[in-house]
């Protein structure tokens, strides 16, 4: 309702997890390359309370060629699921044939038919040895599978956003991330293939 | 180190771009106490003002830091503050005594909703009126609405260059939304951001009068320890700023702080108008609900309805003369403000009975949805 006249192409994205899984960090990254790298506009709506510290905790990013009047979002053409509260409170409002993405160790996505994209983004990191990493390795995978960003944009916004100090281990975690989901893409894309074939 | 004016392109929040504004015009003194949803302009400018050579100061409580900044501005430095609902009550009485003592200051009040406690960490504007008429006794303040972080950037510019031209507290009726709110801000060169200080006192130190008014109507201020012989008081007081205990002289003194308000309107207000050439009905609408009249503006005018917005940057001085002109062509007006009617009200005083105007207001807590304003539009007219 309210995009009437706003029809220029609009990505509306919800980011879901705890309190501390970075999750706000990770949608002022993605604001912040849709904006600097890409040259769009996007605004972060970030929830803000009590049930931010530890709980079900989100961040609203909105990208858009045309100007934003109304900032929050109300039905995510994508969401992006680190924890099973987030996913629970978020999914009902997902739009119709949006995408999915989840943290496949924490999240079940219960009663959900269409394409999930899965990713162990906390293992990984864990592997890495930050566990507080999980949110870069998701943004990389983010960026492969919805290019909602570009993958230039992508990578300068997280260098540009970690402490300093941290940029090699950031970029080897959002690395991790684009890596998982080419490989995701092409193990799926070779299935669709054999499917054809038989 | 980092310079005062960040030039460039940044994607950052409400309260940020406030605080960068309000460095980029030159302020080197904040006195403040943390509050929700405001407390990021505090901790931002903690951070900053060090690299500057400024002073930022925690007072204990919003009392003394509304005091903390009036004196930050006595000694000569452009100074502010920052806090939200609880917090600007308690300045009420501090922000009086700086239009009584003509110190230029600059106030911000990131609004959430109340009474009291209320909802700390969800935005509401539900001070509007106690900006205008918080403070005891009649007198003019300006306060402005900024709608987005750019706004707020360039607001806070706006509301120091006032505040040093008129020597008045100037508020700035930010919202959670806005200060919270993450976009992009473009942070021009610093030779192109024009800033006002404030006239300074000149001649004789012994014949100096404090509150003799300049050829604009405002007296030039002597800076605390230059040498100028001045009394601040808080009474009513004469051109020597001596307490004067007349009806005559606050007659004579009324008519100052009122009269440099009231004889610069046009200088001071500053509005918006979207689509208002052929409007039929007019929203008017300020601060994060601007945004959203923007988008039942677009509706509206997709469904064939012939509707405009009134944006308004400043809301005090209230823009009367343009609601009246309007008045005289326009079918109604609807006021949207997340607050349950308060510039509303005053709409509908400037409406005169010409024209229906109507509320489109919410108790606080979340913004207001473009297709409730249409919802009002369509129901009203």
């Amino acid at each position: 309702m309210t995009q009437t006249k706003e029809q220029t192409p609009r990505q509306e994205i919800t980011i879901t997890g705890f309190g501390g899984q970075g999750i706000v960090l990770a949608g002022r990254i993605l604001g912040k390359a849709a904006v600097l790298g890409d040259h769009k506009q996007s605004t972060l709506v970030q929830s803000y309370g009590p049930e931010a510290r530890g709980g079900a905790c989100s961040a609203q990013v909105i990208i858009s060629e045309g100007t934003i009047h109304y900032p929050y979002v109300r039905h995510p053409d994508i969401l992006v699921s680190m924890s099973q509260t987030g996913f629970d409170k978020f999914i009902g409002q997902l739009k119709e044939g949006g995408t999915v993405l989840i943290d496949q160790d924490l999240v079940q996505p219960r009663g959900l038919e269409g394409d999930v994209f899965p990713i162990p983004a906390t293992r990984i990191a864990e592997e890495l040895g930050r566990k507080m990493m999980a949110n870069i390795i998701m943004f990389g995978f983010f960026t492969v599978i919805t290019r909602a960003v570009s993958m230039e944009a992508a990578l300068d916004s997280v260098v540009g956003s970690v402490p300093k100090g941290t940029e090699e281990m950031n970029k080897k975690a959002f690395d991790k991330g684009c890596d998982y989901g080419v490989a995701l893409l092409k193990s799926w894309e070779k299935k669709a293939k054999g499917r054809e074939g038989a | 180190m980092n310079p005062a004016v960040l030039t460039g392109e940044h994607f950052m929040t409400g309260d940020v771009a406030c605080a960068e504004g309000a460095l980029a015009a030159g302020c080197r003194f904040f006195g403040g106490y943390p509050i929700t949803p405001a407390t990021e302009i505090a901790e931002h400018i903690s951070a900053r003002m060090p690299e500057l050579g400024g002073t930022f100061i925690q007072m204990e409580d919003e009392i003394a830091a509304m005091a903390s900044v009036i004196g930050g501005s006595c000694a000569g430095v452009k100074s502010m503050t920052a806090t939200s609902g609880p917090g600007f009550s308690l300045m009420m009485e501090n922000i009086g005594l700086a239009v009584c003592t003509e110190t230029p200051c600059v106030v911000v009040n990131v609004q959430r909703a109340g009474p009291s406690t209320g909802l700390p960490t969800q935005g509401a504007q539900g001070d509007m009126l106690q900006a205008r008429w918080g403070s005891h006794g009649h007198y003019e303040i300006i306060a402005l609405a900024p709608s987005s972080p750019q706004e707020i950037f360039y607001q806070t510019i706006r509301a120091f260059n006032l505040s040093e031209t008129y020597r008045v507290p100037v508020l700035i009726m930010t919202d959670e939304m806005v200060g919270h709110l993450s976009e992009r801000v473009v942070i021009p060169k610093a030779k192109a951001i024009k800033t006002v200080s404030r006239p300074r006192a000149k001649g004789r130190k012994d014949r100096f009068k404090p509150f003799e008014p300049g050829p604009n109507g405002v007296p030039p201020m002597a800076i605390a320890g230059e040498g100028y012989n001045i009394h601040v008081t808080g009474l009513t007081h004469d051109e020597m700023g001596y307490p004067a205990m007349t009806v005559e002289a606050q007659a004579k003194m009324m008519a100052q702080l009122v009269g440099k308000i009231r004889r610069n309107l046009d200088d001071i207000i500053s509005t918006e108008g979207y689509e208002l050439e052929d409007a039929e009905i007019v929203i008017v609408s300020y601060g994060v609900s601007a945004r959203t009249s923007l988008a039942a503006v677009e509706e509206a005018r997709g469904e064939g309805i012939k509707a405009g917005l009134l944006k308004l940057n400043t809301v005090w001085p209230f823009p009367e003369d343009q609601i009246r002109a309007l008045s005289e062509r326009v079918k109604g007006f609807i006021t949207v403000e997340i607050n349950l009617g308060q510039i509303h009200l005053e709409v509908e005083r400037c409406a005169c009975g010409k024209v229906p105007a109507l509320l489109a207001g919410h108790p606080g807590g979340t913004i207001i949805p473009p297709d409730r304003v249409i919802e009002i539009l369509k129901e009203g007219f």
